[in-house]
């Protein structure tokens, strides 16, 4: 297995798709790390403990922030370094001489993974440490202890989301034969739960729970409610919530209902400590795993079963 | 006898339902044998290859390589078997060098040894000049010749050969075969699958016909061409004449004579040119010419898979 990483791993740095990417991603950090310094005077008040992780997460006016790139880019990511991966080698012929090497079937797609998996380490880690050592020159103000646990939190969150996409893209590359096919598949349902799923879930919760402006505030509450949970079907809320709750302590709940009693009650502001905000996104991050799992249990057990053919 | 390297003992691959890919299959292919593998397209013939690699399990009946299993032994299997697949693929970015040094790698052969043999082994099979130049430049013959060489490098006792002269030109294939030839001479024992006959005809010591999945004539080439130990002569006579016919068909060992014309064709038990011209001769009868007929696989295929069907 060691070959097939190191093998896939050389070819993805090399590749002009990694360039591209990275190039992508640095540019999109450039630019969040540039409105962040424009504007996070005026988000840090004077009580503020955690200025350092604002860099990460500070918006300007209409400008989006770096987390939101990042929540943009790292499925682009997972899928550009995934969807091709079996099914190229299937289509250039080199599967079958490949099949005939003296390793085992698994190997190859371990390797490919794990390939997979580093690259997107690397280019998570690097952007992240390209944000922060920029912002800590130009803002000055060192990442306490607790800050650097949250980073590096959201690193491993942002991993594992990354690592569901490449893995959603692997399993499109077992079942068809066409990489373009496989490309085309990830990024529909990757549209479909970034873009439609928000709008669905709302429509459907208004369906179910119909609210005016003369609605109770109960009613209200559950409508939010029934929202926010069809929308965690989609790993796109779950991973926003995720970084949400790592990057900003004042919120110090997922849960949007209540988020706004919170802020009307004054609840908002005092940030929540680490063990809490860990165990906050604890759900989140386990069924990120678990889908990751999924689709990559489901593509390995096909690729080990798949009959080699001639014809 | 010699020993057995590949052994299948009623070798069946039934794909769905109902399509037999290949039926009942028996084979014995001895070391340092080059062995054809004949067949229309579609006919079993990679299915077979592909389970002596273990890389598809058989329906039903065994194969064994070297004395291993490869439904169960399949790693083992890899070590010692070479498969070059029809259309071989290659990782089109990377040099021939570097594409042979990922097989060294999964082979587990240390840089040290995979250095220089990889270079002697481009030298040999001709590529030499491209070494440097990314696969995707690569013709099809290259790619043929980047295959063996690839097969090579891990020094199998076995060879599969997959149509490895499909596509490419007149010249290349002279390349290819005798490369292939080349392999046999050091002693791998090559299983060479092609339905280009005369191809098989120059490399192969013996052949095996496989015609819908069922393996209708096995042997070496020149007894099959033979129809029953027969053996045709042809001879031109200028003046025929009945006392000629009657002759030749006095000849011990001669079977039947037919005469069409100025040709007089003699099927005997044996090679009775000799006989044949001086009895045509002692006649007064001119002989212009006389031939054997050659064991010609293309009669012997087209013979047995019209027969099968």
């Amino acid at each position: 297995m060691y070959a097939v990483f190191m093998k896939e791993l050389s070819d993805h740095l090399s590749s002009r798709r990694f360039i591209i990417l990275f190039m992508l991603v640095f540019l999109s950090a450039m630019f969040a790390i540039y409105i962040a310094i424009q504007t996070i005077r005026s988000v840090v008040g004077p009580t503020t403990e955690t200025i350092f992780i604002k860099l990460f997460t500070t918006s300007g006016d209409n400008l989006p922030s770096f987390l939101f790139f990042l929540s943009l880019f790292i499925p682009i990511v997972g899928i550009a370094l995934g969807f091709d991966a079996i099914n190229n080698e299937r289509s250039s012929g080199n599967l079958s001489r490949l099949m005939s090497q003296p390793i085992y079937r698994d190997s190859v797609i371990n390797g490919k993974f794990l390939a997979g998996l580093a690259v997107l380490a690397i280019m998570v880690v690097g952007v992240v440490l390209i944000v922060g050592g920029l912002g800590l020159r130009i803002v000055g103000v060192p990442p306490n202890g607790e800050e650097i646990v949250r980073l590096m939190a959201f690193v491993f969150v942002s991993l594992i989301y990354g690592a569901f996409w490449m893995a959603l893209a692997v399993l499109f590359s077992v079942f068809f034969k066409r990489t373009a096919t496989s490309m085309l598949a990830s990024l529909a349902v990757w549209i479909f739960f970034f873009f439609f799923l928000a709008v669905i879930a709302g429509g459907v919760a208004d369906a179910i729970i119909p609210v005016d402006a003369n609605s109770s505030v109960e009613a209200l509450a559950n409508n939010a409610t029934l929202e926010t949970s069809l929308s965690r079907i989609s790993p796109c809320t779950l991973y926003a919530e995720a970084t949400m709750a790592l990057l900003t302590p004042e919120v110090g709940t997922t849960n949007t209902t209540m988020m706004v009693l919170g802020a009307y009650s004054g609840r908002m502001g005092n940030p929540l400590p680490l063990e809490s905000s860990l165990l906050l996104v604890w759900p989140q991050i386990v069924t990120i795993i678990a889908l990751c799992a999924i689709c990559f249990g489901v593509s390995y057990i096909r690729f080990m079963r798949e009959e080699i053919r001639s014809i | 006898m010699a020993q057995a390297v590949v052994e299948t003992k009623d070798l069946t691959k039934v794909y769905g339902e109902d399509f037999t890919a290949v039926n009942k299959l028996n084979l014995h292919i001895q070391e340092g044998e080059v062995f054809g593998f004949l067949g229309a397209n579609g006919a079993g013939k990679t299915t077979t290859l592909l389970m002596m690699l273990g890389l598809t399990e058989p329906t039903s009946g065994s194969v064994s390589v070297c004395g291993l299993d490869p439904s169960r032994q399949p790693v083992d299997v890899k070590r010692i078997v070479g498969y070059l697949p029809e259309r071989v693929g290659f990782y089109e970015d990377l040099t021939a060098a570097q594409n042979l040094r990922y097989t060294a790698d999964l082979n587990k052969i240390t840089k040290a040894v995979a250095e220089p043999k990889i270079l002697e082994l481009l030298e040999t099979v001709g590529l030499k000049d491209v070494v440097d130049h990314p696969v995707s430049t690569y013709s099809r013959g290259m790619k043929q010749r980047l295959g063996l060489a690839d097969i090579w490098l891990k020094e199998p006792k076995l060879a599969f050969l997959d149509e490895p002269t499909t596509g490419i030109d007149p010249n290349g294939i002279d390349y290819v075969l005798k490369l292939i030839s080349g392999m046999g001479k050091r002693g791998i024992t090559i299983i060479f699958c092609s339905h280009v006959l005369p191809q098989v005809q120059r490399i192969c010591s013996r052949v095996g016909i496989l015609s819908k999945g069922v393996l209708v004539a096995d042997g070496p080439i020149d007894t099959l061409g033979r129809d029953n130990e027969r053996y045709r002569m042809e001879a031109e006579v200028d003046n025929m004449s009945p006392a000629v016919v009657e002759a030749v068909k006095a000849i011990p060992g001669v079977e039947d004579v037919e005469a069409q014309e100025r040709m007089l064709i003699v099927t005997a038990s044996s090679d009775l040119r000799g006989q044949v011209s001086r009895a045509i001769i002692d006649t007064g009868a001119l002989l212009l010419g006389m031939r054997i007929e050659e064991f010609n696989l293309e009669r012997i295929y087209k013979r047995f898979s019209k027969e099968a069907q």
